[in-house]
């Protein structure tokens, strides 16, 4: 297994599931990884409209990472997102490394969550004002700090950008720095017809994905890969697992069918990848319990451990 | 100002996502009409809400589409009407469906209209195919045994939408297109002053582009009148989880909040809107 514990190889990518409350008229959130839109230390309010164009097979993205800010997010959705038991992946963006180490220790406290996903390939970061994580040894710095800050035991994701070119070597990079599992990636850098800085998702990215998943995955076969972009049917989800990849993030496709996760997390339920069967009253108990304690968390509880489901593994073991 | 309760969707009047099929298709002026069948939605749907429809894979930004009326049918269950305006990619290809064509379609979407407590006159006021999200309201507020009035405004005859319609439902109705070419000459903004005056409504409802919305919202206040207006913006997604409709508004503590038109909206109280900022 991926050490991931995901209890499907499907995902909810970041940016597109909203605060997960959007999403549960269409998908059961039960037991669904889901990746948080990137937060940052403060609140932002994004860019100005359009935000979103539609391009050709994709969309035009300029959402410029709004979101509520970490704190205000832990009282809100991710209360609500953990309640509705979720595997809740916090996706985040720092505008230094010192922000990304605030961030972790803040996350680190935080009790419910299934993982961290380090945003490295925001499609402008000169303009979001975060830190730019283009090189590898820069996006390995990042991830070794977020790597410090955690448990050993909860999973760090690098969402990588789909760089064909430097793809293994940044993920290379960021598994050594402590990576759990690289992503593939993000909306690749593109302009809006204004010419502002945008993001291109969407199903005119497939083929690049699907590119670079085989290149890393060849290169290094240790290293576990979650392919994202333009994945928006079964078939998709099989060519990544096929190519190697241990998930798949689906994104762009909700926000054109808002019920292609839970399609793909049944089509998909027979694979191997899938290990349903847990406890679930015994997971409520625990999802109780954390909310209860969500003022006064023990980092030292052992209950943690089991919440974040037994087949974790630090990526140093 | 009169009390409006805020109409919520309940947890299971949650939207659905369908597929849905094209019962009849015709013309209405410079529209297209189309009469679908959707299950689950009819009955769900509160006036103010919408639906959105996706094209395929190579257009992927989902089209948001006024409800003008709910019907039942013997053989279909309740049907949904909706009016396409065939302009740009997604309008000419909703506008070209025929008869029996299956197409997916998501709703209710967003927060219906806040309706009066008590049977008060209300003034509508639609411009253009947007005027179709007031047949539905002007039906539940004459239930409610409110006198309704309307101002349906558009630029031309061919882009009136149902002036007839409008007078089977309201009690006086007022024409204006920008030509002149039926009713009188002008726009719904520079009517809606002299309408607000003459119907004594407390409220306001308003359909129609941003600033019309923006002078009906200025008008409103200016006489203590409270306002709920409809406010259309692109909705790539229509179902909250994209952020890309955000609509900025004055929140309680005087801040300015983010709000988004597809989830928060499209209903919103006019006064509340941050019209210069809307962008
Ligand atoms: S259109 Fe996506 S959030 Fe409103």
């Amino acid at each position: 297994m991926s050490g991931l514990g995901l209890r499907s190889p499907v995902m909810v990518a970041s940016g597109c599931g909203g605060t997960g409350r959007e999403l549960a008229p269409f998908t059961d959130l039960d037991g669904l990884a889901f990746v948080t839109r990137t937060l940052t230390s403060g609140a932002r309010s994004g860019g100005p409209t359009p935000r979103l164009v539609e391009s050709p097979s994709g969309f035009l993205n300029a959402v410029g990472l709004h979101n509520p800010g970490l704190t205000v997010f832990c009282e809100t959705e991710l209360r609500w997102l953990v309640r509705a038991g979720a595997q809740v992946f916090v996706s985040i963006a720092g505008s230094s490394l010192a922000e990304y180490a605030e961030l972790s220790r803040s996350l680190g406290r935080t009790p419910g969550i299934a993982g961290v996903e380090v945003n490295l390939s925001v499609p402008d970061p000169e303009g979001a004002g975060v830190f730019d994580a283009r090189e590898p040894y820069l996006a390995a710095s990042a991830i070794s700090v977020v790597r410090r800050e955690l448990p050993r035991d909860l999973p760090v994701l690098a969402k990588l950008r789909l760089d064909v070119s430097r793809a293994v070597e940044t993920a290379r990079a960021v598994s050594e720095a402590g990576a759990s599992a690289v992503v593939l990636g993000n909306a690749l850098p593109a302009a809006m017809p204004d010419g502002r800085p945008a993001g291109l998702s969407g199903p005119a990215l497939r083929p690049v994905a699907l590119r670079c998943v085989l290149e890393v995955v060849r290169a290094l076969p240790g290293v576990a890969v979650i392919g994202a972009g333009g994945v928006e049917s079964t078939d998709h989800a099989r060519e990544h697992l096929r190519a190697g990849a241990v998930a798949v993030q689906v994104g762009t496709a909700l926000l054109h069918d808002p019920t292609t996760v839970s399609r793909l997390v049944s089509d998909l339920a027979g694979a191997p990848h899938l290990v349903r069967g847990s406890d679930s009253d015994h997971r409520d108990q625990h999802h109780h319990r954390d909310l209860h304690d969500h003022h006064a968390p023990d980092p030292h509880d052992p209950g943690r451990d089991h919440d974040r489901r037994t087949d974790l593994r630090s990526p140093a073991e | 100002m009169p009390d409006v309760v805020p109409t919520r969707a309940l947890p299971d009047r949650g939207p659905v996502h369908a597929t849905g099929e094209v019962l009849a298709t015709r013309r209405a002026g410079a529209y297209r009409v189309l009469t679908l069948a959707v299950p689950g939605i009819p009955e769900r749907f509160r006036p103010g809400q919408f639906v959105a429809v996706s094209l395929d894979t190579a257009h992927l930004a989902r089209r948001p589409l006024w409800i003008h009326r709910v019907r039942a049918t013997g053989t279909h269950g309740a049907t949904l009407e909706v009016v396409v305006e065939p302009c740009g990619v997604g309008g000419r290809w909703l506008s070209a469906l025929p008869q029996g064509a299956r197409l997916p379609v998501t709703g209710p979407l967003g927060r219906p209209f806040a309706l009066p407590r008590e049977s008060v006159p209300c003034l509508l006021v639609g411009e253009g195919y947007a005027a179709a999200a007031l047949f539905s309201l002007a039906e539940r507020l004459r239930d409610r045994e409110c006198p309704v009035t309307m101002l349906v405004a558009a630029r031309d005859e061919a882009h009136l939408l149902s002036a007839l319609e409008a007078r089977r439902l309201a009690r006086s109705v007022t024409v204006v297109t920008e030509d002149g070419s039926v009713g009188s000459r002008g726009t719904a903004a520079t009517h809606v002053g002299a309408a607000l005056d003459a119907s004594g409504a407390p409220v306001v409802y308003a359909a129609g582009a941003a600033s019309t919305l923006a002078v009906v919202a200025r008008e409103a206040s200016a006489r203590g009148v409270s306002s709920q207006v409809a406010l259309e913006r692109p909705m790539p997604c229509a179902t909250g989880l994209c952020h890309a409709c955000v609509v900025p508004v004055l929140g309680g503590d005087g801040g300015v909040l983010q709000v988004r038109a597809c989830l928060e909206g499209p209903a919103l109280p006019g006064d509340r809107v941050l019209w210069d900022e809307l962008g």
